[in-house]
């Protein structure tokens, strides 16, 4: 026994070493990289018109009033977001003559969200729309925004959940259908549910980048966070305020993508685990 | 008396190639028939035509005497009155034993969660697999995962029962278990027609064996006949290398 135990002992010192070397490079590096950046001449223009402390403090209380309402807006495009494609990736996955007019139906809105532009999408419909002004539409730019970005990443993550349900092995659908269940209820029940377990990793980097692009909406002038930096930029010529917003934008989608990485690796290892099993 | 199945002139081709042709059978109530031959003969696909998860080319299939092959026919309510278990047994990975087992009885048939949670612990009672009632498929044996499957379609109440060589996927070991579950279905006087590379199984079990050659029934008749004096050269060479195997 003892050969092993000398061994793990060992191993132990060997990855205590290890993880030693890492930090003191890793701080090396960081190091000589803030050096580098403090130390040239265009340092000071540049800490003043992008890292200066007073219009930090001056900046930061609309542009976090901004980005909790580019949060909320996150939130609520995503639950929709996400009832929405379900709906349409099931449409797409039912079979049979009898549902080509649907399927042909959602393959061509999808076809043509994906073709355009989000930015278009969201001037086309935030500006025009309201334009018209029909009695009864909504004229809220922040309605539009939201609407706009539901649309455009409900067709996106309804392929995720479209390639989710066919990665389910045929023969789930034929048992299900073999003990009398309809498509839908097979979708439902059967399905569907193996499907968003093995697409969850690609359904969260939708998040990543649906929390991001949730500022595109500044342009219809709804006073999100970019729009709040934007204006004290327009005010003052100093960017410190768009350093604010980046910062906020990375304190949610770091963890988030983190998350997602550690989420991944999980299940594939749990994955392999049941495989060797 | 009408039979329980009757397949005429089924015709079922894939692309382009045939793999059902012309075939005829007819498998009275409380019968049980084993088809026979090598793998690609066409015997899984003639049972999914019969459970309606293949349509077919041409020819027609009566179940009770009512045609299930017409343009009209709600393949659900054809589906409810029968059960199929597959090679792969198909459990759902997502579900606990009861759920997969009570999914169709709640869903389709309009059992009560209660009813139906009842029925399934009586017949895991009697396939003994009560104690795996809240276990997950990836937990049990494939002889387990088989027997659930089997609990899974008796759950619906079906009058007819299609196994499509539910035996094939299994370690040696555990076939025994799984050919037990349907010789007592057989003493039940349950009607079944069971595709099978089991020989011996066959002899027991079956009141008659069709041997499938090329998507043709070659030959049919009572196992002792098939399997002692078989009468098509492509039968005696098929079982002559069954025997060589030591399978019989």
């Amino acid at each position: 026994m003892w050969p092993n135990r000398e061994r793990s002992r060992l191993q132990q010192e060997e990855g205590a070493r290890g993880a030693l070397i890492a930090a003191f490079s890793t701080i090396a590096l960081i190091g000589l990289l803030l050096w580098w950046v403090l130390s040239s001449e265009t340092w000071p223009a540049v800490q003043k018109q992008f890292f200066n402390p007073t219009n930090f403090r001056e900046v930061w209380p609309d542009v976090l009033s901004g980005f909790w309402l580019d949060i909320r807006m996150f939130l609520a495009a995503e639950v929709l977001i996400l009832a929405f494609a379900l709906v349409l990736a099931m449409i797409r996955s039912l079979r049979g003559p009898a549902f080509f007019p649907l399927r042909m139906l959602v393959i061509l809105f999808i076809d043509l969200v994906r073709g355009i532009p989000i930015i278009l999408l969201i001037l086309v419909l935030g500006f025009g729309i309201p334009a018209l002004q029909l009695t009864g539409v909504p004229k809220d730019p922040l309605f539009w925004g939201v609407a706009t970005l539901v649309i455009s990443y409900s067709a996106y993550t309804a392929e995720i959940y479209r390639a989710g349900i066919e990665s389910v092995h045929e023969s789930q659908r034929m048992a299900a259908r073999s003990l009398g269940l309809g498509q839908v209820q097979s979708l439902r029940y059967v399905l569907v549910p193996q499907a968003i377990r093995n697409v969850i990793p690609a359904l969260l980097n939708g998040f990543i980048s649906l929390q991001k692009d949730v500022a595109l909406v500044f342009v219809l002038g709804v006073r999100e966070g970019v729009r709040e930096a934007q204006i004290y930029n327009a005010r003052t010529f100093n960017y410190t305020g768009y350093i604010a917003a980046t910062v906020l934008f990375l304190a949610v989608s770091v963890p988030v993508a983190r998350f997602t990485d550690w989420y991944t690796e999980r299940d594939r290892r749990r994955k392999q685990a049941v495989g060797s099993g | 008396m009408t039979a329980k199945v009757e397949v005429r002139n089924v015709v079922k081709s894939f692309e382009d190639k045939i793999v059902l042709q012309d075939v005829d059978l007819a498998v009275a109530c409380h019968e049980v028939v084993c088809l026979i031959g090598s793998s690609g003969s066409g015997k899984s696909t003639l049972l999914k035509c019969i459970n309606l998860l293949i349509s077919i080319d041409a020819g027609q299939i009566f179940l009770d005497g009512e045609e299930i092959t017409g343009p009209s026919v709600n393949a659900n309510s054809v589906r409810k009155k029968m059960g199929i278990v597959f090679q792969a047994f198909n459990l759902f990975p997502h579900m606990t034993v009861l759920d997969n087992i009570t999914l169709s009885p709640t869903k389709v048939h309009g059992e009560s969660k209660a009813e139906a949670n009842d029925n399934a612990r009586v017949l895991l009672e009697q396939f003994g697999l009560l104690d795996k009632i809240d276990e997950y498929p990836d937990r049990l044996s494939g002889g387990q995962q088989q027997r659930v499957a089997v609990v899974r379609s008796l759950a619906t109440r079906p009058d007819l029962m299609l196994f499509d060589e539910v035996t094939s996927a299994l370690d040696p070991e555990l076939v025994a278990e799984v050919l037990g579950v349907i010789r007592g279905l057989k003493e039940d006087g349950m009607t079944m027609i069971i595709a099978t590379h089991e020989m011996g199984f066959a002899r027991d079990v079956a009141d008659q064996v069709c041997f499938l050659d090329q998507g043709i029934i070659l030959e049919r008749g009572a196992p002792t006949q098939i399997f002692s004096e078989p009468q098509q050269p492509r039968t005696q060479q098929f079982l002559q290398r069954i025997v060589d195997a030591g399978r019989l």
